[in-house]
């Protein structure tokens, strides 16, 4: 066993663990944000400032009985769940975090910092989200319940609705890098136009980066586009007759899959590891805070905007998202050919 | 040698989750295992190095259309499949559609045997990983669509779209706007 084989594990054990970590602290974050946003101090006891809240959720929910309804099915009542989770891990498979690093001079030649670097690993994010659909729509049918049956209908038609829109906005970016290595996109913003301008894609892709953002938000079914758990209609939704652990892993998989979005967001369009002042062997601190930003967006939408109707949801995807991600690509296409040429 | 456990393995999947999805009644179940049939083929042609057939086989196959087979199982909501009377009285089948739905079937063997008999004498060039023009990259995949294919290419994605058309006309109400 070489050392380079050995760090190449650490470093994909490091993700996992990350990732773990990432959805404990955005429920965190989220409980705290929203009690910024209502004038509340959010929760405060448990740790300091309410810091090991986390801790606290997840022994409760382990502590809790586990009720599956009589009528379920008892197969995929508990594989939907850890389909949703796993689906959430491996999307994260192919994303980078950081520059090849030699680890401060401990390798000869420099690694990569994140799980695999393979040749079309936008697609393959692409390709694991959409199998994450499954979890959701499996746990809505399962349940024998009829809030949960429409949760589960809901989470289908929203995701094949929303995918599309978020498809097209990412070939564009994929037109402007010429790559569908993720790794060779960030690369591809390198550097700065005119001295002090980043050369992010989202300056040349703002309507692309909008579009990806919304369609982002209704891909993991976060308020507003919440629609497969609305809580007024639905009770639940596809949640709604979980319990303890397997009802945990939902909202685990949905942190992770907001923790995924914007990580691609950030290497698709705001440049990755790049960034002013700090040396490239630290650029996965410039990772995390544009992925911070972004989630903090993520959830200052949740607390700030009420959720639409699905009506408005079906109309919006169909009639304006998708035409202007379609049109948005067309008219990139254009201009690259027409500048490369 | 881990290379042909893994085919043996993916191929052995894929046969059984095909043979689950005829074999058994629940429709659930049958879709299920058409989704983890496509997975264990796109197993396969990573195996073949075309990551990008592989990818999009997922893509399109696994996540959307699945999904849609899914959705419709889901509004039926039937556990068990039908096996009443007016299902014996189906215009499907009856003696003569039965007899031709079989001549068919055995055609297409015939045509596979045939098709399988014959890779043995033709090249198969042979990719290298990595390689920006192997036969299995996206890049060189896309110019021989849109060069030597591309009729073909344009066809198929007109028949799509009329095929989509129809649908639309086929399913909406007379007196519907």
């Amino acid at each position: 066993m070489d050392l380079r084989f050995l760090i190449q594990l650490a470093i994909i054990g490091f993700t996992f663990f990350m990732l773990i970590n990432a959805s404990a602290l955005l429920v965190l974050a989220e409980r705290k944000i929203m009690g910024f946003m209502q004038q509340r101090y959010g929760p405060y006891l448990v740790g300091p400032h309410g810091l090991l809240q986390p801790l606290a959720d997840i022994l409760k929910l382990l502590m809790k009985e586990e009720l599956r309804p009589k009528g379920a099915d008892k197969w995929l009542f508990t594989l939907a769940p850890i389909l949703s989770v796993t689906a959430a891990f491996a999307a994260f498979a192919t994303v980078p975090w950081g520059a090849e690093t030699t680890l401060f001079g401990l390798l000869d030649e420099p690694v990569s910092l994140g799980v695999a670097d393979i040749n079309v690993g936008v697609l393959v994010v692409f390709a694991i989200t959409s199998m994450g659909v499954y979890g959701i729509v499996l746990a809505g049918w399962s349940s024998n319940s009829k809030y949960s049956l429409f949760g589960g209908l809901r989470a289908a038609a929203q995701m094949i609705s929303y995918e599309l829109s978020y498809a097209t906005a990412l070939s564009a970016v994929i037109l402007l890098a010429g790559s569908l290595s993720l790794r060779e996109v960030v690369d591809g913003q390198a550097g700065t136009w005119l001295g002090f301008i980043p050369r992010w894609y989202v300056f040349l892709q703002p309507v692309g980066f909008i579009i990806y953002m919304i369609a982002g938000v209704a891909e993991t079914n976060r308020a507003p586009f919440d629609f497969p758990e609305a809580e007024q209609e639905l009770v639940a939704g596809y949640n709604t007759e979980y319990s303890s652990v397997r009802f945990a892993l939902f909202p685990q998989a949905e942190y992770i899959n907001m923790t995924t979005m914007s990580a691609v967001a950030t290497d698709l369009y705001l440049g990755g590891w790049h960034g002013p002042f700090l040396p490239p062997e630290y650029g996965w601190i410039w990772f995390l805070v544009k992925i911070g930003a972004i989630l903090f967006t993520y959830i200052w939408v949740r607390w700030t905007l009420p959720r639409y109707r699905y009506d408005q949801l079906m109309q919006f995807g169909w009639k304006w998202l998708f035409p202007a991600s379609v049109l948005n690509l067309i008219v990139t296409a254009a201009l690259v050919l027409y500048l490369n040429a | 040698m881990p290379e042909t456990l893994i085919f043996w393995g993916l191929s052995g999947m894929a046969i059984l989750a095909s043979a689950l999805v005829i074999g058994q009644r629940n429709p659930m179940y049958s879709v299920l295992m058409l989704i983890a049939s496509f997975g264990a083929l796109a197993g396969l042609y990573i195996q073949l190095d075309a990551p990008f057939v592989a990818v999009a086989q997922i893509i399109i196959y696994a996540g959307a259309i699945m999904v849609l087979f899914l959705f419709v199982v889901m509004l039926l909501n039937a556990p068990q499949e039908d096996a009443a009377d007016w299902d014996r009285t189906h215009p499907l089948r009856q003696r003569g559609v039965m007899r031709f739905g079989a001549l068919l079937a055995l055609l297409l063997v015939l045509q596979l045997t045939w098709a399988l008999l014959r890779v043995n004498g033709v090249d198969v060039p042979v990719a290298a990983q990595g390689d920006p023009d192997a036969v299995g990259s996206v890049r060189a995949l896309g110019r021989i669509l849109f060069t030597d294919y591309v009729f073909a290419f344009e066809a198929t994605s007109i028949l799509i779209l009329v095929a989509m058309v129809g649908a639309v006309v086929l399913a909406r109400r007379e007196g519907d706007r």
